[in-house]
């Protein structure tokens, strides 16, 4: 695999001092799909932006497909799709119009065919002839994205593109992105919806204020941090966990009537034969048995926690 | 140089423009007749000649530079604070361009229209007086110049305003009174002597004698100077957009 994106010891401070990127480091490899989640104000734009040309980094080096950002501006910048965070659009401007004009300032001859798949695949094909104020927000948002890929660019920037947008068509969205992914396409979303990240990124980054907390694969990330939940239903309610079970990490569920069991998974014994023999050996029996698995919002809540201690 | 980058923002611009064909011409051509009928019909048969031509004909050079400055203004600097406006600026900003290919784009689809309505408000005034154009090169040669210049000075305008109230009262302030106060109704030698020489202050002035000479072969102050005048005018707007260039002054945070 090669990277496709490298960003190292990034700061970026605005006029009025306020130090929005904090010593960022990210490596990015080809065709990968990163999710970068965060809090209002992390600085994921700001991140996206600084890596796009829009604000000027104040340290540190950039480069994508290997270009430098400053020194070989064309070739990276050729290599860059982005969707902005806000719809900015002209109103009056035909929808073809716009995404041809994306693709000559990009440096692209004018390929009338691409365009067309482009938008067809965008199902704005049927709306080509229209002007952007006569599309909905969810039009215009896939407006944005033709815009960003109509010069066929190898990393593609995704700031929040499914916020406010309807369960299906972030459906739609997800299709798109992952559509894309085949094509090799490496994709970096913004998102503050854990299910998007969960639901289609390879990787996580999660930022805060101005600083990447971490970055992981999904999968080991909700692993290694993903604690299961074992809860044992009881037949008859308790008040408190009883003597002879306290060795185990046991607390008492809601209304008595539960013990919950908190295990890591990727222990070599996770103590559950013993739990449960001690419990039958206790007399209480039990009415059901489940287990759950933590979601990336818990840990995504959990890391902002510690991040804030 | 990314050439189709300058071709896209060019045409894209050249297409705003001749959708709102009507409005875009109607106005000057309107404006300029009502010139004509009010100073060259109804005052100026009560004027004298001057040097040799109508009064009428007198202020044809005058009212095209007028028009063709004030729109090279309004069209650049309206072209360029429209993105920054709306946020689309943002795509100019990550695309592989250079800000000079930015200003060929902008600035050079503002002169054209103007340039295009210039012709108009010639092609207008035929209609209502005689004129005879005494070195035809020349005068196309101080109109694409003078209509550059113009657009470089409006392009630079939109890159600074905030807000369209800025954007309005440069002309407004400034460009408007000294195109009035430059001899575009007058020749600079019916001011009293002190009039004269303060007038050589206003760099149009320069601008709207050279144009004149174009078509009558006379002038308030010799050609060169106005050619000298009109190309330092050139040189600073240009030096300035380079400094924005380099500095991203008004661009990038
Ligand atoms: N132009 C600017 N000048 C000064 N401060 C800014 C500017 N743009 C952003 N900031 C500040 O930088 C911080 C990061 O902003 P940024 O837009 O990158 O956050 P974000 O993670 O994208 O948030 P959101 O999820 O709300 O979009 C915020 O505190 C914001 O107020
Ligand atoms: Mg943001």
């Amino acid at each position: 695999m090669t990277t496709i994106l490298d960003v190292q010891n990034l700061r970026k401070t605005y006029a009025g001092g306020f130090e929005a990127l904090k010593n960022i480091n990210l490596q990015i490899e080809e065709g990968e799909i990163l999710a970068l989640l965060g809090p209002n104000g992390a600085g994921k734009t700001t991140l996206i932006s600084a890596i796009c040309g829009i604000t000027t980094p104040s340290a540190g080096s950039i480069s994508v497909a290997g270009h430098d950002i400053v020194t070989d501006f064309r070739a990276a910048r050729k290599a860059i799709g982005l969707v902005p965070q806000e719809i900015a659009l002209e109103p009056f401007e035909k929808v073809i119009n716009t995404v041809r004009f994306s693709r000559g300032l990009f440096g692209k001859g004018r390929r009338d065919d691409f365009v067309e798949n482009l938008l067809r695949r965008l199902s704005l094909w049927d709306k080509r002839d229209n002007r952007i104020r006569e599309l909905s927000g969810g039009m215009k948002r896939r407006v944005l994205i033709a815009k960003a890929l109509a010069h066929e660019p190898r990393v593609l920037f995704l700031d929040e593109p499914t916020a406010g947008v309807d369960v299906e068509l972030r459906k739609d969205m997800w299709d798109i992105v992952a559509d894309l992914k085949k094509e090799g396409v490496t994709i970096i979303l913004t998102t503050h919806y854990i299910e998007e990240a969960e639901a289609i990124a390879d990787r996580v980054g999660v930022i805060s204020k101005g600083e990447i907390l971490l970055v992981q694969e999904k999968a080991k990330l909700m692993e290694q941090m993903g604690k299961k939940e074992l809860e044992v239903q009881l037949a008859a309610p308790i008040s408190d966990v009883p003597e002879s079970l306290r060795s185990h990490a046991l607390r008492v569920g809601e209304d008595g009537h539960s013990l919950i069991y908190t295990y890591d998974t990727t222990r070599e014994r996770t103590g559950i034969t013993k739990l449960l023999n001690d419990v039958a050996a206790e007399g209480l029996s039990l009415r059901d048995v489940m287990t759950r698995q933590s979601s990336l919002e818990d840990i995504f809540v959990s890391l902002l926690k510690e991040d804030a201690a | 140089m990314n050439w189709s980058a300058v071709k896209s923002i060019y045409v894209y611009e050249m297409t705003r423009f001749f959708r709102t064909i009507a409005q875009s011409l109607i106005s000057p051509v309107v404006s300029t007749s009502l010139y004509f009928v009010v100073f060259g019909a109804a005052i100026g048969s009560r004027m004298q000649e001057i040097e040799g031509v109508s009064y009428g004909a007198f202020i044809v050079p005058g009212l095209i530079m007028l028009t063709v400055m004030t729109q090279s203004i309004s069209n650049a600097s309206f072209g360029i604070y429209f993105p920054k406006f709306i946020g689309t600026f943002y795509e100019l900003l990550s695309a592989p361009v250079n800000f000079i290919e930015i200003v060929m784009g902008y600035a050079g689809a503002a002169a054209t229209k103007a340039f295009l309505i210039g012709l108009i408000i010639l092609g207008t005034s035929f209609l209502f007086v005689d004129i005879t154009i005494a070195h035809p090169l020349a005068m196309l040669a101080f109109l694409v110049l003078t209509c550059l210049s113009f657009a470089l000075f409006g392009f630079i305008l939109g890159i600074w305003a905030d807000n369209f109230e800025q954007l309005q009262l440069i002309p407004l302030l400034v460009i408007t009174p000294l195109i009035f106060l430059g001899g575009s109704f007058y020749s600079i030698t019916m001011l009293p002597p002190v009039w004269q020489t303060i007038s050589l202050f206003n760099p149009v002035v320069y601008l709207i004698s050279g144009f004149r000479w174009a078509f009558f072969g006379m002038s308030d102050v010799p050609v060169v100077t106005s050619l000298f005048a009109i190309a330092v005018f050139f040189a600073i707007c240009l030096g300035f957009v380079g400094w924005i260039f380099r500095t991203g002054w008004r661009i990038r945070q």
